[in-house]
């Protein structure tokens, strides 16, 4: 380990809130050495992140919000950016941002993440504030993201000035669903800030990593082979699901990653709003008509309302209050109340509905593409997400524990994400999956317990940069999807109808961190100079498909279209226009990426295959 | 606009937490606008990443007494954050003749929720004495009295025996906010233009 990287660092950027956590890799003298070797289990420490609160006020709290606010030229005083490490420019990040954001959304970036992996546009292009007025300065979700990493960045430094945050081994965590363009992205905006060391991890696999270190070495007494755990991280913006399975291996118990859901754009600030406009619902039947800046004041109460009704079962109403605007309190304050049944049919009802297995999300087809906005998801049932994934991975732990079945069946449950804290929805998502499990004649599934919902992700990256070091178990994932290229099969054409499609697989299921794939026999001819498109998929459920493999035929369920890929071949040593056979070999780097490489039939050289393709 | 609140009947109960609370706040104001463990303004809230809680301590006999000026910033921060979040400016410039309990009890909510809030995230507050009220307690000889005021039949040498009436607060914590250098902490709210 190189002079000044001492720690490891977990980072947890998140769609509404980041988190960075750290553990002191290299304890500074013996004591620390055996104490930490005696407890067999290091902890990690979250990193109070210096931040404007308000114009004018610095704090130092757990969470960033990834919130950007483009602040007007006259609207604060530079004095009242000043942060520790100097000003912040026009730009704000964090808490401060959020709050002048609240009352001028025009230029608020929110959400950033979830455009990031939102294939519909150039995420390089400065595109937020969406729909802001021209005068606001954009950035694109790639330098909105590369700002929080790099506010997290200089608060690190200004705190650890001896051990810069560039010299430290870095775990970022990404979202299991994430596609390789979406990966590389991500590792994109950290680089460009310095952070090179840098390695990515999924956040279900996080959070169990959190648990594995917070049990210590309890946790090969709760969980035990033949086990399938089931992730379930619901966060502010969206839902993450991952399966891990438990085995055994020379007498040692392992724990392998296999499967992960769809990315789903829904979570806590679905479920505020959702409160909000109920309560809207309930005043404007009273005739009290509320302006806009009401509804957004409801939407906080209701989140702090929602927080006591579900914690408290004695509770039956909670008061809400939406003081005026003005100076005036008297005479013109909104005064209702949430009751225990609003919230129940609302969020436990709506969001958690008691469905059965069979129960799928209704997916209405979406309208043309050229709508701008994030695919939110239509389906509000986090139930039938869930039921729709159990069941469509029924085969993922076959090759662990043999038996078909018509949907896995999950032993032990784990949760994370701050959705989940609250007792009511945690006891309603258990008793759904256990319900199903009942039907199936399967044991009920435990709830591991001891996770911290909110920090757990960014305390189980910091601690995965440990495991990294050769300490304690690893969980075995590799690539959570198959993927194919495209191919138009050369077939005389018919009018009207498109060339027949096949998909060559190019990158297997489960492929692990450094290694690759031998190139294809499959030729595809690159022409010199000019940028050749493909068509590109990937599968989460088909596992068994070797590289090279060509499917003639899929569902829609089997194989989903992802963003084109996009080779080209520098002209150097060779004439323009120039047709070369190459075939495509993929690899996995340490970063935990996947990398598709042109290699020509000579072999000598390899391009990069660009995932995220600029010019749609 | 015209509401018609319904209010539940413990208003007199509200009204009393209410001044309870707002004194509270007050003296946790002038604690550390004045007191002998606060930070200079600038640096309040820098022990952040300090662990653990930092006990108020008992104050070392001076030679020669010593007034300390007082600076309000701190304090003044304070009233600018319970103003933010619990409207206190407003509610307490307000005339409350006139409205009824109901009306004046739900914008205490306001108060009291914000207040609250605030208290949590900036304070760390403790009882001084964790013995039940109106038990009879023991105060050894060389008791601090900064941390135990004895009140009525003051007589004779410790230990005093008598009953405990209130069981004191004490901050444990304070971390408010830090202030950019130039920033005006007597602006407690800006005014608002929306455009």
């Amino acid at each position: 380990m190189s002079e000044g990287s001492r720690y490891s660092v977990g980072i947890d950027l998140g769609t509404t809130n980041s988190v960075l956590a750290y553990l002191d890799a290299t304890p500074s003298d013996a004591d620390s050495a055996a104490q930490a070797a005696d407890s067999g289990n290091p902890t990690e420490q979250v990193l109070a992140v210096d931040q404007l609160t308000q114009p004018g006020a610095v704090e130092a709290r757990a969470q960033l919000p990834s919130f950007l606010y483009q602040a007007h030229v006259a609207e604060v005083s530079a004095t009242d950016l000043s942060l520790p490490w100097g000003e912040s420019g026009s730009q704000l990040v964090g808490y401060a941002a959020r709050f002048l954001g609240a009352k001028t959304p025009m230029r608020l970036v929110a959400s950033a993440k979830s455009w990031l992996c939102h294939s519909g546009v150039d995420r390089r292009s400065p595109l937020l504030p969406l729909n802001a007025p021209d005068d606001v300065a954009r950035i694109s979700p790639l330098a909105a993201s590369a700002a929080y990493l790099n506010h997290l960045k200089c608060a690190w430094n200004h705190r650890f000035p001896e051990h810069p945050l560039e010299q430290q081994e870095i775990t970022l965590t990404v979202p299991a669903s994430f596609d390789p363009a979406a990966r590389d992205l991500t590792a994109e905006a950290a680089r460009s800030i310095g952070l090179n060391r840098l390695t990515l991890l999924e956040e279900p696999q996080a959070a169990l990593y959190s648990w594995v270190n917070r049990s210590g070495d309890q946790w090969r007494e709760q969980v035990s082979v033949g086990d399938v755990v089931l992730v379930v991280d619901i966060g502010g913006g969206t839902t993450d699901l991952s399966l891990v399975a438990v085995t055994e291996q020379d007498g040692n118990l392992e724990l392998n990653r296999i499967a992960v859901g769809d990315h789903i754009l829904l979570g806590g600030d679905n479920m505020d709003l959702a409160l909000a406009y109920r309560v809207k619902a309930k005043l404007d039947a009273e005739g009290k008509a509320l302006q806009p800046w009401q509804i957004q004041a409801l939407t906080h109460g209701c989140r702090d309302a929602k927080e006591a009704l579900l914690g408290d079962a004695e509770l039956d109403a909670v008061p809400m209050v939406v003081p005026s605007r003005g100076s005036k309190l008297l005479g013109s304050t909104l005064r209702t109340e949430l009751t225990r049944e609003e919230v129940e049919q609302t969020l436990v009802d709506g969001f958690f509905p008691l469905v059965g297995i069979a129960e799928h999300p209704r997916q209405q087809p979406r309208g043309a593409l050229t709508q701008m906005g994030l695919p939110y998801a239509q389906d509000a049932g986090v139930t039938r997400h869930l039921a729709a994934f159990l069941c469509r991975q029924a085969n993922a732990a076959q090759d662990f524990f043999g038996s078909a079945q018509d949907f896995i069946k999950p032993t032990a449950v784990l949760f994370n994400g701050g959705v989940l804290k609250a007792p009511k929805l945690a006891q309603r998502l258990m008793a759904v999956i256990n319900g199903w499990l009942q039907q199936a004649g399967a044991e009920p599934a435990r709830l591991l317990d001891g996770a911290d919902l909110d920090l757990a992700v960014a305390r189980g990256a910091a601690y995965y940069g440990y495991v990294r070091q050769g300490h304690g178990v690893r969980i075995r994932g590799g690539l959570a999807s198959a993927y194919y290229v495209g191919i138009e099969s050369a077939m005389p054409a018919v009018p009207g109808m498109p060339p027949p499609l096949q998909a060559l697989c190019v990158a297997p299921f489960g492929m692990e961190e450094g290694t690759e794939t031998t190139p294809g026999a499959q030729e595809f001819g690159l022409v010199v100079g000019e940028p050749v498109t493909f068509r590109f998929f990937g599968s989460t459920v088909r596992r068994d498909d070797q590289p090279g493999m060509l499917l003639d035929y899929w569902s829609d369920e089997e194989l989903q279209e992802l963003p084109p890929i996009q080779a080209s071949l520098p002209a150097e040593g060779r004439s323009a226009g120039e047709v070369v056979a190459v075939t495509l070999a993929a690899r996995v780097n340490e970063l935990g990426t996947l990398c598709l490489e042109a290699i020509p039939r000579d072999g000598a050289q390899r391009w990069q295959v660009e995932f995220d393709v600029r010019d749609q | 606009m015209e509401f018609n609140p319904v209010m539940p009947t413990s208003i007199d109960a509200l009204h009393l937490i209410l001044g309870g609370l707002s004194l509270v706040l007050l003296l946790v104001a002038l604690l550390r606008g004045a007191g002998k463990n606060s930070d200079n303004s600038t640096t309040a809230g820098v022990s952040t990443p300090a662990p653990g809680p930092t006990p108020v301590t008992a104050a070392e006999p001076k030679p020669a007494p010593v007034l300390k000026s007082n600076d309000p910033e701190s304090a003044l921060q304070l009233l600018g954050l319970l103003q933010q979040e619990a409207r206190f400016i407003d509610f307490l410039n307000e005339d409350l003749t006139g409205f009824s309990d109901a009306e004046i009890g739900a914008v205490s909510r306001v108060v009291h929720e914000g207040s609250k809030k605030l208290l949590d995230q900036y304070f760390a507050l403790a009882p001084i004495r964790t013995e039940e009220e109106e038990s009879r307690v023991t105060l050894d000889a060389g008791f601090d009295p900064a941390q135990n005021r004895v009140t009525g039949n003051v007589v004779g040498e410790p230990p005093f025996n008598g009953v405990l009436v209130h069981r004191g607060w004490k901050v444990t914590k304070a971390d408010l906010p830090r202030l950019a250098e130039g920033h005006d902490p007597k602006i407690l709210a800006p005014a608002e233009v929306e455009l």
